[in-house]
């Protein structure tokens, strides 16, 4: 085990506290680097979506993790970064102008949201980000001339100093991979700023950081405008790997998705933004999976605990009807996310973190520790 | 003029629809302080409950609806027992998702089961109209509109004057408290989800002859629900109703005189603006928090 002694205040502040992180990140940094080359383009490609879910997971995270302002409308900055870039590429705009134009307006559309939030507290903001999500959804639908409606808009690959980069490629892939680090990393340095400290501070209490003189308003407005900005970075990556974008593509069901990402994670770390969005773009091939290969395997089971061939056929058929039927994926969404809620609310992060403090202490562990308090509900009208 | 009474009319009706789905909120949200996001599954399960027992069982109306509504208390109550109960006291945002989840997974297993066709249920007030003058109203739709007065006055009074009534406000200002004066607050917090799950079933089959019984409907209509929720202040049963007549109303209207595509946004218009100006809402009450 590990003891740390501060010696020095920048201690407190180091992103990598000590060597052991230093070596693993590299060391996962080197494999990530080396991954296009090895790995099949199927696999890269989720890698891609994996980044870009990730990027999603950090701006959700700054907003609702650190600053304890829950949102429900993220696939609508994610429509407005997209919808940026698919507007803009018509113009031959270069790439880097549009990219960070895609941020820029979706941080600034993403200040205008967080004033009207200012005032609003849990249910309210949720019901509150949900209308403005709509709001944009049916905007993208009805905006022809800009939007194309329900046609939807095709997106070109990047263009950059004579060269171009398909959606498949490796350079695209490194390109996901690096504004993803960005993200990570400056969210690691905002959080050790006194912007950061703000966030914190409002999320664990309102009041206390009214009263240590923090200006809740401002900081609420500036994590907005963080969090939709890194959000409007992840659209335009979207845009050019879906390479079409069309309004029903950003309904509540993906702000759900992107929530979906930091519960699972664990809403109190960066790592859970990734963690979170590796789970949820693993969903869908599992699905597949399931679909594919299960019925064999449960049929070759039976067989072997002695039904007959037809028996095993039976059964084979039946499973495989249950696990095509319309809708499963919708049941397992609602599964997972009750699951995690009940039995692992500190989320994926927090499980690594349990079994890492259990070789830590072993064999002293106790349960306890992580044991949420009990708390009782007390109206919070009357606030 | 006709036309307005007529929109007027079938705007009121939608708007009964999402005034009980809202009253289910806003009995759940009363009494636990938790907003439950599935409500518009119940009753589209509710429906689908009806369903099963009129269509397909071949019961009469009456009883089949009753037998859907004792169904769905029962099915509140074990979602209450296995979703809420455990997360109580915890982060609101945490009860918001796992009632998400919850509405996720009562509409897969709904479009599993009962398929994703459109059903329909045989009602005494499917056909037949009153006429008054030149104005046609249809039995579906006045009957909605009277059931909801119905329920909203009786969960007015039950809320008001019997004792469980009070036990639930007095749960809901402070669960300790609440303990304390000896009032079985577990129980207290079953019976609310019963009674939440019981108001979307009457939703559910009152909806059932105007629109089509399908598994996204409760997704839908749930949605519009909210802003009827909150237009009528989160806590309060009339400011429901109302609030959901409003939100009817402006919808309805919205569709008929104004462009294609605020029909569907208006009703969040709505919302986002209450929300600025007065965000306690039309009956909420308003105060300070105490340090």
């Amino acid at each position: 085990m590990r003891f740390m002694f501060k010696t020095d205040y920048d201690d407190d502040i180091k992103l990598l506290p000590h060597s052991g992180y230093v070596l693993s990140y590299g060391c996962l940094l080197a494999l990530l680097v080396i991954a296009p080359f090895v790995l099949g383009s199927y696999l890269i490609s989720q890698f891609v979506f994996v980044f870009i879910y990730a990027i999603v997971g950090v701006g959700l995270m700054i907003l609702a993790g650190f600053t304890g302002q829950a949102s429900l409308g993220h696939a609508a900055f994610l429509a407005i970064g997209a919808y940026t870039t698919a507007y803009l590429q018509q113009f031959g705009v270069p790439f880097p102008v549009y990219f960070l134009a895609a941020g820029l307006l979706t941080g600034l559309v993403g200040a205008v949201v967080g004033f009207p939030a200012l005032r609003l507290q849990g249910i309210y903001l949720v019901i509150a980000t949900i209308s403005f999500a709509f709001i944009v959804e049916e905007i993208l639908a009805r905006w022809e001339s800009v939007t194309h409606g329900n046609e939807g808009m095709r997106v070109k690959t990047i263009q950059w100093l004579g060269t171009s980069v398909p959606r498949d490629s490796p350079t695209f892939y490194f390109l996901c991979l690096g504004v993803l680090t960005l993200a990570i990393v400056g969210a690691m340095n905002l959080l050790r700023s006194p912007t950061g400290r703000a966030f914190v501070a409002i999320r664990d209490s309102e009041t206390a950081a009214r009263s240590m003189g923090i200006n809740v308003a401002a900081y609420k407005v500036k994590s907005f405008a963080i969090s939709a900005a890194i959000t409007g970075f992840a659209g335009c990556l979207f845009a050019h790997k879906l390479s079409f974008i069309s309004p029903e593509m950003f309904t509540l069901q993906l702000s759900i998705e992107f929530i979906m990402v930091i519960i699972i994670g664990g809403t109190f770390s960066l790592h859970g933004a990734v963690l979170g969005a590796i789970f949820i773009v693993m969903v869908d091939p599992f699905l597949t999976f399931l679909k594919d290969d299960i019925p064999g395997v449960v049929a070759g089971i039976a067989a072997t605990f002695g039904a007959g061939a037809a028996r095993a056929g039976q059964i084979q058929s039946s499973v495989a009807a249950f696990a095509s039927a319309n809708g499963l994926k919708g049941a397992i969404y609602g599964l997972i996310i009750i699951l995690f809620i009940l039995f692992e609310p500190l989320g994926l992060y927090g499980r690594w973190l349990k079994i890492k403090l259990f070789f830590q202490l072993f064999p002293l562990y106790k349960r306890a520790t992580f044991k949420r308090q009990k708390i009782y509900v007390k109206s919070e009208r009357n606030r | 003029m006709l036309d307005f009474v007529q929109q007027l009319v079938s705007g009121v009706a939608l708007g009964c629809v999402y005034g009980l789905i809202a009253l289910g909120f806003v009995l759940v949200y009363k009494a636990t302080e938790v907003v439950n996001f599935a409500q518009g599954d119940l009753m589209m399960l509710g429906g689908f409950f009806a369903f099963t027992f009129i269509g397909i069982l071949g019961l009469n109306y009456w009883i089949g609806f009753v037998c859907a509504v004792a169904a769905m208390a029962l099915l509140g109550m074990l979602a209450e027992r296995l979703v809420v109960r455990p997360i109580l006291g915890y982060p609101q945002f945490s009860i918001i998702m796992a009632t998400i989840g919850l509405g996720y997974f009562l509409r897969s297993v709904a479009g599993m089961v009962w398929g994703t066709d459109d059903l329909k249920i045989e009602t005494p007030f499917s056909h037949g109209v009153v006429r008054i003058g030149s104005l046609v109203l249809a039995y579906d739709k006045l009957s909605v509109i009277a059931a909801t007065m119905l329920l909203c006055a009786l969960l007015y009074l039950f809320f008001n004057r019997t004792t469980l009534g009070t036990a639930m406000r007095a749960t809901s200002e402070n669960m300790l408290a609440a303990y304390y004066m000896g009032i079985p607050v577990k129980r207290v917090v079953s019976i609310v989800w019963a009674i939440s799950a019981a108001v979307a079933t009457c939703a559910g089959v009152l909806l059932a002859p105007i629109t089509f019984i399908h598994s996204n409907v409760g997704l839908v209509l749930g949605l519009k629900a909210f802003p009827a929720a909150v237009l009528g202040g989160f806590g309060s049963i009339p400011g429901a109703v109302v609030g959901g007549i409003l939100i009817g109303v402006i919808e309805s209207m919205a569709g008929f005189y104004l462009a294609q595509g605020w029909k569907d946004v208006a009703p969040y218009v709505v919302l986002l603006a209450v929300l600025l100006l007065k965000p306690e809402g039309l009956f909420g009450l308003h105060a300070r928090k105490k340090v």
